[in-house]
């Protein structure tokens, strides 16, 4: 019955709230993790991603609701006891050993022997391209090198499951983005679970096979990266992940998969696809990323076709950025990609410009309005 | 004309870093001048004087007063201390260890309450506490009545004035020495290592041998060594406690110079128990693995 690698369901964990009473850092969280699967853990600071990760580590253990490694149950199984490896936010690496010390001391805990032990040391370090520094103490290495001697500690031990609780936080942001690959590259190869925490959404969407994302201690929506890019089920997702925009209304039509809302401080509607279940008359947002907006000088369609004006614009290299008003308010960012050079000047809207704004109905959602 | 030599050295203290660092460490190298290295001299001088038919100090080089010191006699005494120092730091660190562990995993609120029992002894005058634990050794105090009355002994234990009523106060004397380096170098192991090391397949008392004992070494080491030095020259408890059966090197030195009258050996027995106690302290300090954080 090892059909998935984690599976948790209804997990709840409570701690006590120092105001009195108690607080749910993870309510009533239920997923399946594949096998082989790189499934992230996405959200705000707070929102229960890191909780969850620890009980699945068993540094904490659920107030309810279980959860199963390959199946099996782990209760109040101890963190030794489990198939399950941490890679930490701070690394805590053992300061009084060296490198390979470090990486031999889980090999050292399940008793195997020392040519053993020394020929895996050497593999791990190999894999993360660490040779040459079994001998440091972790202080003389840079921020990176700790990465990927925390990296090695917890793959030599081959789990069954890597948790991985922002490990890359601490990086500056481009060796930060040459270890995403480098570590998504590394799980391909050792065919590892791997189970990671960030609360950086970019970070998610370049790694994971599929994301959860959580807010409050409750998982909001699960789904491949394109599903929670493309297809946000909640205002919180459309806003957390990525940049996007919001225009406030009322819900006044539905039909099939889409659905018209009357927009807030104007007389215009707006169409777009149906998230969710929606009645007529709830409060709704339409939400439409701002590289999903066209600009022209011609109104291009009879519906979601609005005049607006410009209010600034500013170029950033690969695309120019446009705030346009619809309106009592209503601004809406633009990006234009600079597919020819902006040299040509005619292609800038320069700030009072009159300009037509399509927000094409399958690129728009409707959301409930939270 | 006084402000214009207040300003030029105000002006030169400002712009000489190391000067800045003479001015502000002058005040303290005068003290230990005056009342440490020029009695330290005295003493070293007068180790190698004579002592006169009266108690007097005779002014003649010789090497008697240390020639004297290889006596059986006092080599015994000697030994006898270096064991009574050497049991107690143990004794200390056993005791001391669980303590200042309880103290540094307590939550932080309490933390400071219990450090603060630990120092609350210090309010009360060494002798008083001496004299406390007599009342509870002797004959008829409060150990044996209680045991008496338990019926857990048909005769009252004879534990004061004994090497053994020595030890229990030397323990008890010096162990907040050993539990406050120990608590500072406990606190500092950061939890999130117990956790690697259990999530690594350790078992607690795997990652107890493994990550906490080695990164304590340097309290242990700090600990003993604040516990070992008092210990070699202690006098007080074996006066008090051990009757006149036990004398430590304190005892004799305290004694050659108040009762013996005899100055110049008292000086030498003190040159020997300052500069062993300090080889006994770097080669401790050395072989643990580390002589900076310690020594200097």
């Amino acid at each position: 019955m090892s059909t998935f690698a984690v599976e948790m369901q209804g997990v709840v964990k409570k701690f006590p709230n120092p105001g009195g009473g108690e607080i749910s850092a993870v309510d009533h969280v239920t997923l399946q993790i594949e096998h082989g699967e790189f499934f992230s853990l996405l959200g705000p600071s707070g929102c229960g991603k890191t909780t969850s990760l620890r009980l699945t580590a068993g540094f904490e253990w659920p107030s309810e609701g279980e959860i199963f490694i390959q199946g099996q149950a782990m209760g109040r199984t101890p963190p030794y006891l489990r198939p399950v490896n941490t890679v930490f936010q701070s690394y805590a690496l053992f300061q009084h050993m060296t490198v390979a010390q470090n990486v031999a001391f889980g090999l050292e805990m399940e008793h195997l022997a020392k040519p053993e032990i020394k020929r895996r040391v050497d593999e791990a370090l190999e894999m993360v391209q660490l040779p040459g520094m079994a001998g440091r103490k972790p202080k003389q290495l840079s921020g990176g090198q700790q990465q990927r001697v925390a990296l090695a500690r917890a793959l030599v031990k081959r789990p069954a499951v890597l948790l991985l609780d922002e490990p890359l936080g601490a990086l500056d942001l481009k060796l930060r983005k040459e270890m995403q690959l480098e570590l998504k590259a590394l799980q391909m190869q050792v065919g590892i679970t791997f189970i990671y925490v960030t609360h950086d959404q970019e970070e998610a969407l370049t790694m994971s096979d599929r994301i959860a994302l959580m807010n409050f201690g409750k998982v909001l929506q699960i789904g491949t990266p394109v599903e929670i890019y493309e297809r946000p089920t909640s205002r919180f997702a459309a806003d957390f992940i990525g940049e996007t925009n919001f225009l406030p209304g009322s819900v006044v039509e539905l039909n099939k998969e889409m659905a018209t809302i009357q927009l807030k401080q104007s007389e215009g509607c707006a169409t777009g696809l149906q998230q969710g279940n929606l009645v007529a008359g709830q409060p709704a947002v339409l939400s439409i990323r701002p590289e999903k907006i066209r600009l022209s000088d011609e109104r291009v369609l009879n519906h979601n076709c609005f005049l607006a004006r410009v209010v600034s614009t500013t170029y950033i290299g690969s695309d120019t950025r446009v705030v346009v008003d619809l309106g009592q308010g209503n601004h809406l960012t633009v990006w234009e990609q600079n597919k020819i050079s902006i040299l040509d000047k005619s292609v800038f809207y320069t700030p009072g410009q009159e300009v037509w704004v399509t927000l094409f109905p399958e690129n728009a959602l409707v959301l409930a309005d939270a | 004309m006084a402000s214009n030599r207040l300003k030029s050295f105000t002006k030169s203290l400002r712009e000489n870093p190391q000067s800045q660092g003479l001015a502000l460490i002058s005040p303290t190298m005068l003290y230990l001048l005056v009342f440490m290295i020029m009695p330290l001299l005295l003493v070293v001088i007068l180790s190698f004087l004579s002592r006169g038919p009266y108690g007097n100090v005779i002014y003649k080089f010789n090497l008697q007063n240390y020639l004297r010191l290889g006596d059986s006699l006092y080599l015994r005494i000697l030994g006898f201390s270096v064991t009574t120092a050497t049991l107690t730091t143990l004794a200390s660190l056993l005791i001391g260890y669980p303590l200042a562990y309880y103290i540094a995993r307590a939550p932080a609120k309490q933390r400071s309450f219990l450090l603060f029992l630990i120092l609350v002894p210090f309010w009360t005058n060494f002798i008083i506490r001496i004299y406390a634990w007599i009342m509870i050794l002797r004959t008829e105090g409060l150990l044996n009545t209680t045991l008496l009355n338990l019926g857990l002994i048909k005769v009252p234990l004879d534990i004061l004035y004994t090497p053994t009523a020595v030890f229990i106060g030397m323990v008890y004397e010096f162990l907040p020495f050993m539990v406050l380096p120990l608590f500072t170098s406990l606190e500092k192991i950061e939890f999130i290592q117990l956790e690697a090391a259990a999530d690594l397949g350790a078992q607690p008392w795997r990652a107890f041998l493994r990550v906490t004992l080695p990164l304590s070494v340097p309290g242990m080491i700090a600990g003993s060594i604040l516990v070992f030095i008092p210990a070699m020259g202690m006098f007080v408890v074996p006066d008090l406690m051990g009757g006149a059966k036990t004398v430590l090197v304190g005892n004799l030195i305290r004694n050659q110079f108040l009762t013996a009258r005899d100055w110049p050996f008292g000086a030498a027995a003190s040159m020997v128990l300052l500069i062993g106690t300090l080889i006994v302290t770097l080669l401790y300090a050395r072989r643990a693995g580390l002589g900076e954080e310690v020594l200097v």
